[in-house]
């Protein structure tokens, strides 16, 4: 069986980043896999500008971010084996897959980095009623076939949900001819970044219909028209609100999932709330020695904060190679990060405090928009720390900086994220 | 005064600019914000991104952008350009396929090595 220091399961932004860090902390037999004919995963399909203002201070498009990492990952030596299948990662660190050219075969590795990204939810995770015609799309598949397979999904198009993905096919959809008649949220805010409501709807008068959903899809052989209505606080419809948009295509952009189908097969322990691995402050996972980053843990907004969090994974799977024998330390004290009031979770959800330097970064999502607000961290009832915010959305993935000695006060090993809004003036 | 969402970056700052006062941009939490704000008012562009056709290649779509921002009216008539180049596999990225777009001095590139 061939043996690997480091193997990275997938070869999107999360996998090129961490098996680059890998190799560059000293992990010098790394193994990439991936399943489609080319790595750079999603950002491939993500033909608009606006990645790498962070990471780069530029504006990239998907594939010039996807270029630099491949780029780097080919001064490298490691492998990168494409149309490869994993079917299987152990508990052992075996990993076992398959490819047109090699057949059935089994890997070993020290450390695996799991970045197998996520996939979206389609209509019968929200359960649309309404006829099955052709043209109902999820808005990723349709991004697919129009900017990389050349295939137009549709000419007059009602989109639901306005996460990102939804509003910047909006605009895609809209400058190669399509009329986009409606964009359609249930929520009373939308998920999308600003920037993006301003110039893939605003920018080409597309209505976004907030706190409205599809309530019926018609047509026989394909789409003929969707029936939107009005929804009330908790998101039922409002009867008598019902307006028919003629349309013959569908696109959903309803949130995105983390494929952990692998993971759960190894053993890893999953966390309901992100749908992802529970991860340490170096992303490693309920088992030693694997670790897992990018959009499998949680899905992330902005590719650039996927690259920083790969990079502690990668930088991390390096050192447990060289360490593998070391005699494991098990009196550790394991501090847990638990999400409080408002907040929806957190990653990482336990820090090992004697293997942070200085301070850990901790990221979540709060559960709705907030005003001038505080992020407050307590243990035991105790304020440890605060931070201030003028705006909080669940569509922005938001971080703080808690120093070590903060979590050195913790009591009973556990602190606690909360979101209190500043007094109404 | 008018109020603005900034669409330099992520992080989609709520500008309010002044067109009484040389279009003086608040709320900004950067210069590119204050020049964005101007001329989003005076004359506002944009980056355009799309896909070209191309023979040869992993796929029959390759994607390109304007290098830099051109005039808003002019977006749909530059993505008419775009419908009646073809090319050639291979390709570099950054490899200019029309340049002087519409009189401007922006050019279509190539965003992939295909």
């Amino acid at each position: 069986m061939k043996r690997y220091d480091v193997i990275v399961i997938g070869a999107g932004p999360a996998g090129l980043a961490a098996a680059c860090e890998a190799y560059k902390n000293g992990a010098k037999k790394v193994l990439v896999v991936e399943r489609d004919k080319e790595p750079g995963g999603i950002l491939n399909q993500c033909i608009h500008n606006g990645f790498g203002l962070h990471y780069f201070k530029e504006e990239l498009t998907g594939p010039e971010y996807a270029g630099r990492f491949i780029d780097l990952l080919k001064n490298t030596s490691a492998e990168l084996l494409l149309d490869t299948m994993v079917l299987e990662v152990t508990g052992h660190k075996e990993v076992r897959l398959m490819n047109p050219r090699d057949g059935y075969f089994v890997v070993q590795a020290d450390a695996i980095i799991l970045t197998m990204g996520c996939r979206e939810r389609t209509r019968g995770a929200i359960g649309i009623p309404g006829a099955r015609p052709a043209g109902i799309f999820t808005a990723g598949a349709a991004q697919r076939y129009v900017n990389i397979e050349g295939y137009m999904v549709g000419k007059k198009v009602v989109i639901l949900g306005s996460g990102d993905i939804g509003l910047i096919m909006a605009r895609r959809m809209t400058l190669e001819g399509a009329q986009v008649v409606a964009c359609v949220e249930l929520m009373p805010y939308s998920n999308g970044l600003n920037r993006n409501i301003v110039q893939c709807l605003d920018d080409y008068n597309i209505p976004l219909y907030l706190s409205h959903t599809i309530t019926e899809i018609k047509g026989n052989r394909r789409v003929e028209g969707v029936i939107v209505s009005e929804v009330d606080n908790h998101g039922k419809p409002l009867p008598g609100t019902e307006q028919f948009f003629d349309c013959d295509t569908v696109l959903l952009s309803v949130g995105l999932i983390p494929e952990n189908e692998l993971s759960k097969e190894a053993g890893i322990k999953l966390d309901p709330r992100t749908k992802g691995p529970v991860v340490y402050e170096n992303m490693e996972t309920s088992i030693p020695g694997i670790f897992a980053c990018g959009n499998v843990v949680h899905v992330h907004d902005l590719v650039d904060f996927v690259t920083a969090e790969s990079q502690r994974a990668g930088a991390a799977a390096a050192r447990f190679c060289k360490q593998a024998n070391a005699p494991q330390n098990s009196g550790e004290s394991i501090i847990t990060i638990e999400n409080g009031d408002n907040v929806g979770y957190t990653v990482p959800q336990h820090v090992r405090t004697d293997r942070i330097t200085k301070y850990v970064e901790v990221f979540f999502r709060v559960k709705r928009v907030y005003q001038d607000s505080m992020i407050e961290v307590t243990s035991g009832g105790q304020v440890l720390s605060t931070f201030r915010r003028e705006h909080m959305a669940p569509g922005e993935m938001e971080h703080i900086v808690v120093p070590k000695q903060f979590l050195e006060q913790a009591l009973d090993s556990k602190i606690v994220v909360s979101v209190r809004e500043a007094e109404v003036k | 005064m008018k109020q603005l969402i900034c669409i330099v970056c992520p992080k989609g700052c709520h500008l309010n600019v002044d067109e009484q006062n040389a279009y003086a941009v608040t709320g900004n939490s950067c210069p590119r914000g204050a020049e964005y704000g101007k001329k989003e008012l005076t004359h506002p562009t944009r980056v355009i991104t799309s896909t070209v056709r191309i023979k040869g290649g992993n796929h029959s779509r390759c994607p390109v952008k304007t290098d830099r921002d051109i005039p808003k009216e002019l977006i749909l008539k530059a993505m008419e350009l775009l419908n009646d180049v073809e090319l050639l596999s291979p390709v570099q990225q950054g490899t200019v396929i029309l340049s002087n777009i519409l009189g401007t001095d922006a050019s279509f590139i190539v965003t992939k090595d295909m």
